[in-house]
């Protein structure tokens, strides 16, 4: 029954999509149309629950007469790893999609922001976003599908992805990707409109920062995964499904500044619309390159070719559809205030330029051998050294002018001023540079990195030391500071783990050791132990530091006879400056094991960054949603 | 109108010289940082030089495996028409096993064995690396729904 269940509440949400967007966009304003679109949002957002409910509920029970459950799922899975797997899969995964789309069409109904010609509008779009991702839902990628005769159990789920820290990153990352739509929603509101002067994006503000935090966070998520799963240490890997996370996150944090600009003096209104199309669009691509199976090859594109097709033709139509409207509005659009050379507004532009270009290389590097490939059937891949010379110069860039942004004022700033405030933070960071560099394994290029994420931390604290002092403490300033800072940590974090790792590789008999980075590491042998729907190999290693006991780390080497899968467990020591990382390789006979070993300095400030920025995104969210009634009172617009 | 032209102007600018040197760095990235993916036949057939980086993808030749010394894994990658003796220092990833596709990434030392730097593994469902199927179907060795 669930399955049907499902398929009908998808129908139903489909044909309410449809009212919600045919009375969102009915030209002329009126609020009968409001009222109409927002009802039907409502009643969208119910069904897709339901629909929703119902898959959780498939896979809950276990009902293997549905083919995605019977694909996906197993009777022996422990309960949590059966309600994550609905979004391990492609089908459930593109329902959750849809799911945090309904969440952000009820936020737009009962937020009201920005007025209700533009809430009318917003819901229009957000109704065809609708419309569209639950047709390929109910013609190409169905999850309520159903196989007779049922089998008897289920096929079960990757075990790497029987993981806590994957199981939120997908949800994580689609409140991001499909927060963006959001920004899409009132950006191409305010284009069809007209009313695009800076009132839009102040509505739009907390969809985006959400949006920003849920991404930040998402990425957070995906690489400490990983770190502790891959087994050696990695963090980020310049990986396509990687760099699909990245780009939209490089143009929302790009938005999110340049929109700073436009609801303060109305400078570059048409550059950020033109960015809330991007940053939608990038999201899209990047749901497109995951889930069509173009990035494992172009050639899966082509035996999916309904699927990857049904994307791409939503993907061009959205793009299309709203740079036409851009291409057709923006010309009409005024223009803001001026602004001198030196100015908030000239540093906000300039991290723009910054962060777009940023944006455009990780594209480059990632579509590029796509294209190659398409075109000449020539397989190259693009590794760590092209996004190297690339990425990293532009963001080296970023961060050493990133922290004048905040000390300078609007329209006329003066740089002696802020130089003089950011003068001890130089001296920090050279201070700091310096200390690096006497350190041993050290490099030029390290000691720099290290200088340059002080000099980033320093700034936001002299920042938030100058604005207290002249009582100018708001919310904002403490949340922007806060994100600021958390870039330089991670920057810190990254420093240390890419250049003052020690690392031990050995094959280890029961009763031999070996010792990385001060610490003296005794393998005590394997023993073999069972887990819910898995048989384990844990390994005991007795740690100790200048000859006193520390830890006893246990890592696994896992099997899971369902899906016929080995995977590793590392074992992670941290003292939250350091990590100790210890991960069991394969079986070498005679009780013999490969065993690798690292101490990875500040791996955990990568994290811990990570953590910052969102959470300085989130108090920013905070003070958006308090500015609402001062602001967004139509008297209040420009 | 002054003002605006200017701070116009001022944005143009920067957004060339942004492209303009973007540009330049992503050709010459691109141009001297790209891996190509050879099959084990495509090694024999280009006598790539040694010391050339690449990707080398097929299955790993049953009974190939050697273990040691020390952390060194020794196999053979085949097309079925070819086969290239590898040697990689590090733990294999979990789906490293003979008889199943593997892709590494490495240069060619001067005897002819492939110095593995890095063994791919993904976090993909049912795996099988495309280039793999690729390289076996050129060698004819492709049997569809399964090897």
């Amino acid at each position: 029954m669930t399955g049907e269940i499902g398929q009908l509440a998808l129908c139903l949400a489909l044909a309410l999509a449809l009212v919600q967007a045919g009375a969102g966009l009915a030209p002329g304003q009126s609020a009968l149309a409001l009222r109409i679109s927002s009802h039907a949002a409502l009643g969208f957002a119910v069904f897709v629950c339901l629909a929703f409910g119902a898959l959780v509920t498939g896979f809950v029970e276990s009902d293997f007469s549905i083919l995605d459950v019977a694909q996906n799922s197993h009777t022996l899975k422990p309960l949590f790893y059966k309600v994550t797997g609905v979004w391990g899969n492609h089908e459930g995964s593109m329902l959750l999609w849809v799911l945090v789309l309904a969440i952000y069409v009820v936020c737009t109904v009962l937020g009201r922001r920005g007025g209700a010609r533009l809430t009318c509008a917003a819901l229009g779009v957000q109704g065809l976003l609708a419309v569209a991702f639950l047709l390929y839902i109910l013609l190409a990628s169905n999850p309520f599908l159903r196989i007779d005769p049922a089998p008897i159990e289920g096929a079960g789920l990757n075990p790497l992805l029987q993981d806590p820290g994957l199981s939120f990153h997908p949800p994580m990352l689609y409140l991001g990707y499909v927060g963006l739509s959001a920004t899409f929603a009132y950006a191409a509101a305010a284009l069809l409109t007209g009313e695009a002067d800076a009132r839009w994006s102040r509505a739009a503000r907390p969809f985006l920062l959400a949006a920003w935090c849920a991404l930040t966070l998402g990425i957070t998520l995906g690489s400490w995964w990983a770190y502790y799963v891959l087994g050696w240490g990695g963090f980020w890997f310049w990986d396509p499904v990687e760099n699909a996370s990245l780009m939209p996150w490089l143009v929302a944090t790009a938005l999110l500044h340049s929109s700073l600009a436009t609801e303060r003096t109305g400078a570059f209104r048409s550059w950020t619309l033109l960015l809330s199309i991007g940053a939608f669009s990038l999201s899209l691509i990047g749901t497109f390159l995951v889930r069509s199976g173009v990035l494992t090859s172009v050639h899966a594109f082509a035996n999916d070719p309904e699927r990857g097709k049904f994307i791409l033709c939503i993907l061009l139509a959205a793009i299309g559809g709203a740079l036409g409207l851009f291409a057709w509005r923006a010309p009409k659009l005024e223009t803001g205030s001026a602004f001198e050379p030196i100015s908030r507004e000239s540093a906000l532009l300039l991290n723009n330029v910054l962060l777009t270009a940023a944006a455009v290389t990780v594209f480059l590097g990632t579509l590029y051998p796509l294209f190659l490939d398409a075109a000449t059937g020539t397989r190259i891949s693009v590794g760590p050294p092209y996004f190297a010379l690339t990425f990293a110069p532009l963001f080296v860039a970023l961060l050493v002018l990133m922290p004048f942004g905040p000390r300078l004022a609007w329209r006329r700033g003066e740089l002696a001023s802020a130089l003089r405030t950011l003068a001890p933070g130089l001296g920090a960071a050279v201070l700091a540079g310096g200390i690096a560099l006497t350190l041993e394994t050290s490099r030029a290029v390290a000691a720099a990195a290290v200088a340059l994420a002080v000099w980033v931390i320093a700034a936001s604290v002299l920042d938030l030391r100058v604005r207290s002092k002249a009582r100018s403490l708001s919310l904002r300033s403490c949340a922007s500071a806060l994100a600021h800072a958390g870039l330089g940590v991670t920057l810190l974090g990254i420093a240390g783990t890419s250049w003052w790792k020690s690392e031990a590789l050995e094959v280890l008999a029961p009763g031999q050791s070996l010792e990385v980075g001060g610490y003296h590491l005794r393998f005590d042998g394997v023993a073999p132990g069972r887990g819910p729907n898995y048989r384990t190999s844990r390994a005991s290693i007795e740690v100790s530091r200048n000859g006193t006991a520390v830890a006893t780390l246990a890592p696994e080497l896992r099997l899971y006879p369902v899906e016929g899968k080995a995977v590793s467990k590392t074992a992670i020591r941290t003292t939250g400056i350091a990590d100790l990382y210890v991960a069991l390789g394969d079986d070498r006979g005679q009780g013999r094991w490969l065993i690798r070993a690292y101490v990875n300095p500040l791996a955990p400030f990568i994290w811990f960054g990570g953590a910052a920025m969102a959470l300085g995104g989130l108090a920013s969210l905070v003070g958006s949603l308090r500015l609402r009634v001062r602001a967004l009172a139509p008297a209040a617009a420009e | 109108m002054n003002r605006r032209k200017q701070r116009r102007l001022w944005f143009a600018a920067a957004l060339v010289t942004a492209s303009v040197g973007g540009a330049a760095l992503v050709i010459a990235a691109l141009k001297d940082n790209v891996l190509y993916f050879y099959s084990p036949s495509d090694v024999a057939a280009r006598t790539v030089a040694p010391g050339t980086a690449f990707r080398i993808g097929g299955l790993v030749a049953r009974g190939s495996v050697r273990h040691g010394p020390g952390a060194v894994t020794r196999f053979v990658v085949t097309d079925g028409r070819t086969r290239v003796p590898v040697t990689y220092t590090g733990i294999l990833p979990d789906l490293f096993r003979e008889g199943q596709g593997v892709v590494a990434a490495g240069a060619l030392d001067p005897k002819g064995v492939f110095a593995a730097s890095e063994v791919l593994a993904k976090h993909d469902e049912r795996y099988m690396p495309p280039e793999v199927v690729d390289a076996l179907k050129r060698a004819g060795r492709w049997k569809e729904g399964g090897t």
